[in-house]
């Protein structure tokens, strides 16, 4: 077991329970778990890593309960129970350092357990009735946010959990005058400033700046007109690609809000939408049972792979995806040393280009002045 | 003017002939570098035989008359090959090679890697626990509720008058303008499992909506080629209450299994044989196709079977997860018609 989870970059939570690993060197997918004590109630609501080296696997599943399955073992070790069925499945799960982890149940109770607190959390709120998403920023682990049907954007301190550190404000009514409904479905940090992006299910992408005074969304896009279910930046923060329920996906550029590009051949609903944190990869899970991963440049379908049961989420590995763990080092200094001889090229070629650029529009320009003198 | 023609008559085809012409008329003022140009072509024109074109001829009567010919000819070589290898074969007897099988989309079919094994674990698992497990496993009985669209004509009404012959324990209810979502859980709390919608577009049914309750999933339909029982010729009787057999045909990849598993739980799990009806959804390139039988055993060997009616054809549009939600709702799987039928040899049921 241990063999097959080390290979694997790639791992999906299902519908029926199973925690899936795919490794895309190899073309193989392992499922994990006793095949024996299958059960629904078991469903992988969430799934995050355990540590900062990604040697654990945090699942969490809809009895309330979280996993912890160890990569170098291939086998769940922990199996811990956080909070009540009743309270609604997981929204979200993060891991704190040193063994704590925050939880987040659909009915909006926010719970921080710390790994020898036993059965009580350690910090408790509530973060409003149906939330959807909770997401942990990925520079400062005690900021998360949280989101949901009716209940905007708010962005909690867990070192401070009495007051939310940033609460959004509806949007502005429409010009009926009428309120305008509200369903945040999923959001993420942009790294390096304070910015939050949501998508929310009435097909809006929304950016709030919480280091500036105003709580609206200081952009605001539309994408489509089914709800979106899920997002993830793009590594260099400049773009966000959303999915919606009819297993659109497409790539919104922050800064104007408009389509850079749309990902093909999903045929149903996104469940889980991620980007690798180097490569210009993105991984997408969904309805539809496939996992597919996407090449960010040109668009196109790298890699399909069919699962057998509904996904539900989907986390990557921050290792290199196509290669092993040990050849990735050589492939990455190869590709560089390519990149450094086109560039040589490259150079070269602009500046004769330059040059006849400066011919041919001279050429026009004394052209047109010969013109000029005939007329 | 003449050379461009011969090059014509070479190539067999009248469009560069066209624009040869076009060339020659407009750049006729410039004179010698283009007449040499001429000059290669007729040269090449001698290295080829000279072919025979029955396009080239420009009178109408006799094009027509040399084309006839042209088929006749073509259709006597056709047989007389045909002949040759019969002959062959038979004198060969059983030596003969195996005919070859004609190709079809069908058997041409691109693989698919959701087609499911029977013995795997997982499916089986996801299956047996799904929607409909509570109907095979003898949970609860089909009870039907048949709507249209708001206002339905003529056409519409008997074919959903007869798809309640045909389905048993249905109930045909008049819409009465009620919304969908709201007709749902007054349906759930009177124990109805399925509501199926028939939408009607210039008083021809075009769609139909089938929801599995309580908690879904949702499939749409299209509707297309319906035959009321009036329309069919040598129909039988009017069906009688039992309780069909059901037959579903070809549904092999994932999405399939869970169509037929929508269509099966649709009629009573244990059929009356006693009624010789049957019920058959049959899938043939993603069009489900719909008829209604009765059948007889005339001796061991040989059955009759007699057409009921009605018949129809579907093809899945969408299927959803949950009951019907066409805004909000998470669709399982929708038909991307440019994506997905890109392949006329990819089929997804």
């Amino acid at each position: 077991m241990g063999d097959r989870s080390r290979l694997c970059s790639v791992w999906l939570g299902s519908e029926t329970g199973i925690l899936k690993g795919v490794s895309l060197s190899r073309k193989q997918a392992f499922n994990f778990c006793n095949t024996s004590h299958l059960s629904r109630d078991q469903e992988v609501r969430a799934l995050c890593w355990g540590d900062a080296a990604e040697s654990e696997l945090l699942v969490g599943c809809v009895d309330a309960t979280v996993k912890t399955f160890s990569v170098e073992k291939g086998a769940f070790t922990e199996s811990r129970r956080c909070g009540d069925p009743a309270e609604g499945c997981f929204s979200g799960l993060a891991a704190l350092g040193g063994g704590a982890l925050v939880t987040c149940a659909e009915s909006g109770v926010l719970r921080v357990w710390r790994e020898e607190g036993g059965d009580e959390p350690v910090t408790q709120l509530d973060a409003g009735k149906n939330v959807c998403r909770m997401r942990q920023s990925p520079t400062n682990p005690n900021k998360v946010a949280t989101g949901g049907k009716e209940n905007g954007l708010k962005i909690w301190d867990l070192q401070r959990p009495e007051q939310p550190a940033f609460s959004a404000k509806n949007l502005r009514d429409d010009w009926l005058d009428l309120r305008r409904p509200y369903w945040v479905r999923d959001m993420a940090f942009i790294p390096d400033s304070d910015k939050v992006v949501t998508c929310t299910g009435y097909h809006q992408v929304h950016v709030f700046d919480p280091s500036s005074p105003q709580k609206r969304p200081v952009l605001e896009a539309e994408y489509g007109e089914y709800p979106l279910t899920a997002l993830s930046l793009t590594p260099d923060g400049t773009a966000v690609a959303v999915g919606n329920t009819q297993g659109h996906i497409a790539l919104l550029d922050l800064r104007k809000g408009v389509v850079r590009g749309c990902l093909k051949g999903l045929a149903g609903g996104v469940r889980g939408l991620q980007c690798h944190a180097s490569q210009p990869l993105v991984a997408s899970c969904g309805l539809d049972r496939f996992l597919r991963i996407h090449s960010l440049e040109d668009r196109k379908l790298q890699h399909k792979v069919y699962l057998k049961s509904r996904l539900n989420c989907l986390l990557l590995a921050s290792q290199d995806l196509q290669e092993g763990g040990a050849t990735s080092g050589e492939a990455e200094s190869e590709v560089k040393e390519e990149e450094d001889e086109g560039d040589d090229v490259w150079d070269a070629m602009e500046r004769v280009e330059e040059r006849q650029k400066r011919k041919t529009t001279e050429d026009k320009d004394t052209r047109k002045k010969r013109k000029k003198a005939q007329d | 003017m003449d050379i461009t023609e011969v090059s014509t008559s070479q190539d067999g085809k009248g469009k560069k002939g066209k624009k040869a012409k076009k060339k020659s008329a407009e750049v006729d003022g410039e004179g010698s570098a283009v007449e040499e140009k001429k000059m290669v072509k007729s040269e090449l024109a001698v290295a080829f035989p000279p072919t025979f074109s029955v396009s080239e001829i420009k009178n109408k009567q006799r094009r027509h008359f040399m084309f006839m010919k042209l088929k006749q000819e073509k259709r006597k070589q056709k047989m007389q090959l045909r002949k040759k290898r019969r002959k062959e074969r038979e004198a060969l007897g059983d030596k003969a090679p195996p005919k070859e099988v004609p190709k079809t989309i069908e058997n041409q079919r691109v693989y698919d890697e959701t087609t499911v094994d029977p013995e795997d674990e997982e499916i089986a698992f996801d299956e047996g626990t799904d929607e409909f497990s509570a109907y095979f496993n003898g949970l609860t009985n089909p009870k039907v509720l048949i709507t249209t669209s708001d206002r339905p004509r003529g056409r519409t009404v008997r074919f959903c008058e007869q798809l309640a012959t045909v389905i048993p324990n249905a109930h045909v209810y008049y819409r009465r303008g009620l919304a969908l979502k709201r007709i749902i859980p007054q349906c759930v709390a009177r124990n109805f499992t399925y509501l199926m919608v028939i939408n009607e577009d210039r008083q021809v049914p075009n769609g139909m909506v089938l929801c599995h309750l309580p908690n879904g999933p949702t499939a749409h339909f299209k509707v297309s080629s319906v035959r009321l029982r009036k329309e069919m010729k040598r129909r039988g009787k009017n069906p009688t209450e039992h309780y069909p057999e059901v037959i579903l045909n070809n549904f092999t990849t994932r999405l399939g299994h869970t169509i037929g598993r929508l269509f099966a739980a649709l009629f009573p799990q244990e059929p009356h044989f006693v009624g010789r009806q049957v019920a058959t959804f049959h899938n043939q390139r993603d069009f489900i196709f719909f008829r209604f039988h009765r059948y007889i055993f005339k001796n061991e060997k040989k059955v009759g079977i007699q057409e009921l009616g009605p018949r129809f054809t579907l093809k899945l549009r969408s299927l959803q997860k949950g009951t019907f939600d066409s805004k909000y709702g998470e669709y399982e799987w929708v038909m991307k018609r440019h994506e997905m039928e890109a392949c006329r040899r990819k089929f997804q049921l």
